[in-house]
């Protein structure tokens, strides 16, 4: 009799453990996620940032390509207003702004006396770095996110996940969404 | 893959131990036959070991850098660096930057040093960072970052010390027994048993420092794999690795500041002969050529299993290189578009696929021959069959 009740709190103390380990699993991922996501949110308010120094700078020598310029500084300001509205949205306007400095560092190539100048190579290096590390941030966000979610769908730990309300995570998806809701046309 | 890498552990503590355990018989045969008393010899032993093991885990990284005549940069000294090494930290998912060094040399090396995460230093020469471009950089910081996550540089710096310790044992030990000058009590035990313990004693110590040192080296070379096939994961472009080792192979240039104890810190072997391009089986790198050929055969595939897939290409049987541990984490690495690398047959796929709507849309009939040719036929086509121009079959409409 002795033995069996020491035998099921045995069990028992064995699934209490399980159970705490798998739980503390799922927090510890889900709080890398929310970590990995304030660091894209560092590197974005970053490059926003160094914008409004990048456009003074390259004014002065580009007098021909207001156009770019000014791409530039609207990309800036939808992102900054797209910050609240959610990863997707916010993925887009990032994503345009992307491609407007993009645009704009193909454009300065046509410019020495721009390109010689140590203010703009210094911004350069500084915004190449910051696109850099956005990549990287979301890339390690986008791993987060997958170990989080494969723990939250994966047996056993999904019982768990489940029961203590882990949501899955929600990538971060750069490629142009305007590009895929393009329809596609079937000919079958 | 984010996680402690387990298994490398487990067989980082079988390392310790098995170095562990030959210094400690070494330590008892020599203080046998040299002192005439086991204890006192393993005491010795022991106590050495733990002295240079705890300067080693504590003061390590300043004297490595002090030895390597290393000065350290802020941010605003050399942006490029701070920047690349600061993007690596993001990718590798560090919490702490690390300490970045700078050596004055032309020589192309780079390594790291700092017992965990959090008191981690690397160190890069000047010639590197005159002569790799910023993808290259990214690769060799990505090799440099991965050895400190994967806790390498505090295993390489206790199983140097251990190794140190029985060489200067072994070294110590046979000038004393071959020179005389030892107390050593000839009136103790029978004859046949003090000569059995002198020969394994000798024995130890022939082969105590040859063997630490294989199974050093072998641990070493492998973590070199490892921290290639994380950098090719972090950076998400094996290339830049990959091109980087061909420009730091290529240089002839050999540092000043680095020596045999420091040497399997290095990214690359800083003691290579020159015109020697393959290293024999007591290199502490794998060689050069190898590695290059295993990032560069990744294809596109950069995840940790794509590393593994890429070195069994050459290596049969031999068993894996990275735990499974790591390899079951996930997959789900894919390289990032670099200008040119990958956009362009992505781009021409996209052209295909509209002209091939627009053929469609003009009612053009689409047929692909056994040969591969594509035939669009127009609608008000005269004849019933036409045949493929490359291999001659007769196609029916």
């Amino acid at each position: 009799m002795l033995i069996a009740i020491l035998l099921i709190l045995a069990i028992a103390i064995v699934f209490v453990l399980i159970f705490a380990g798998i739980y503390n699993g799922l927090v510890g991922a889900r709080n890398q996620v929310k970590n990995a996501w304030s660091q894209i949110d560092v590197q974005l308010k970053r490059r926003h940032d160094l914008i409004p120094n990048l456009t003074e700078t390259v004014k002065g020598y580009m007098q021909h390509e207001r156009g770019t310029l000014e791409a530039v500084t609207n990309a800036r300001n939808t992102a900054i207003k797209a910050a609240d509205s959610g990863v997707a949205a916010q993925a887009r306007a990032e994503g345009e702004l992307s491609q407007a400095l993009g645009r704009l560092f193909a454009v300065a190539e046509n410019y020495p006396d721009l390109k010689a100048s140590q203010n703009f190579l210094a911004l350069q290096e500084e915004l190449t770095s910051t696109e850099n590390k956005i990549s990287f941030s979301r890339q390690f966000y986008n791993d987060s996110v997958l170990q989080y979610n494969n723990k939250t769908q994966m047996f056993p730990s999904n019982i768990i996940a489940s029961m203590g309300g882990f949501k899955a995570g929600e990538f971060f998806e750069v490629t142009d969404t305007v590009e895929r809701d393009a329809p596609k046309v079937s000919f079958s | 893959m984010w996680e402690q890498i387990r298994d490398n552990q487990v067989r980082s503590v079988i390392l310790v131990t098995a170095l562990g355990c030959m210094l400690i018989l070494l330590g008892s045969f020599l203080g046998q036959t040299v002192l005439g008393d086991w204890s006192v010899g393993l005491l010795l032993a022991l106590l050495i070991w733990i002295v240079m093991t705890l300067v080693g885990y504590f003061q390590g990284d300043s004297i490595l850098l002090s030895i390597s005549k290393a000065r350290k940069i802020g941010p605003d000294d050399m942006p490029r660096i701070y920047n690349v090494v600061e993007e690596m930290k993001i990718a590798s998912g560090f919490e702490k930057m690390p300490d970045i060094y700078i050596v004055d040399d032309p020589a192309l090396n780079a390594f790291a040093t700092g017992r965990d995460k959090n008191h981690a230093s690397l160190a890069v020469t000047s010639g590197l960072l005159q002569k790799l471009s910023r993808d290259e950089l990214q690769g060799v910081v990505g090799h440099e970052m991965a050895h400190i996550r994967n806790r390498d540089v505090l295993l390489m710096a206790l199983c140097s010390i251990l190794l140190g310790t029985i060489v200067m044992l072994a070294w110590y030990g046979s000038r004393v027994l071959f020179f005389g000058g030892g107390t050593r009590r000839s009136s103790s035990g029978g004859g046949s048993v003090q000569i059995i313990i002198l020969l394994v004693a000798v024995a130890l110590m022939i082969f105590a420092p040859i063997m630490a040192q294989f199974i050093y080296l072998a641990i070493s070379r492998k973590r070199e794999y490892l921290a290639d096939a994380s950098s090719a994961l972090y950076t998400r472009y094996p290339e830049g690795l990959a091109s980087a080792l061909e420009k730091i192979a290529a240089s002839t240039e050999q540092l000043k500041s680095a020596n045999k104890a420091t040497a399997p810190m290095y990214i690359l072997n800083p003691f290579r002969k020159s015109g020697r391009t393959a290293e024999d089986l007591s290199s502490t790198h794998p060689p050069i050529s190898e590695r290059i050929r295993i990032l560069r055969a990744m294809a596109g595939n950069v995840s940790l299993a794509g590393y593994e897939s890429a070195y069994n290409q050459s290596h049969k049987g031999g068993g894996g290189i990275i735990p499974g541990s790591a390899l079951a984490a996930g997959d789900a690495a894919v390289q990032r578009d670099t200008a040119g690398a990958t956009a362009t047959p992505a781009e021409k796929e996209r052209a295909r696929e509209t002209s091939d709507v627009l053929w469609k849309l003009h009612k053009y009939q689409e047929i692909t021959c056994n040969c591969g040719l594509k035939f669009k036929i127009p609608p008000d086509f005269h004849s019933n069959s036409f045949t493929c121009p490359r291999c001659g079959t007769v196609h029916n409409l």
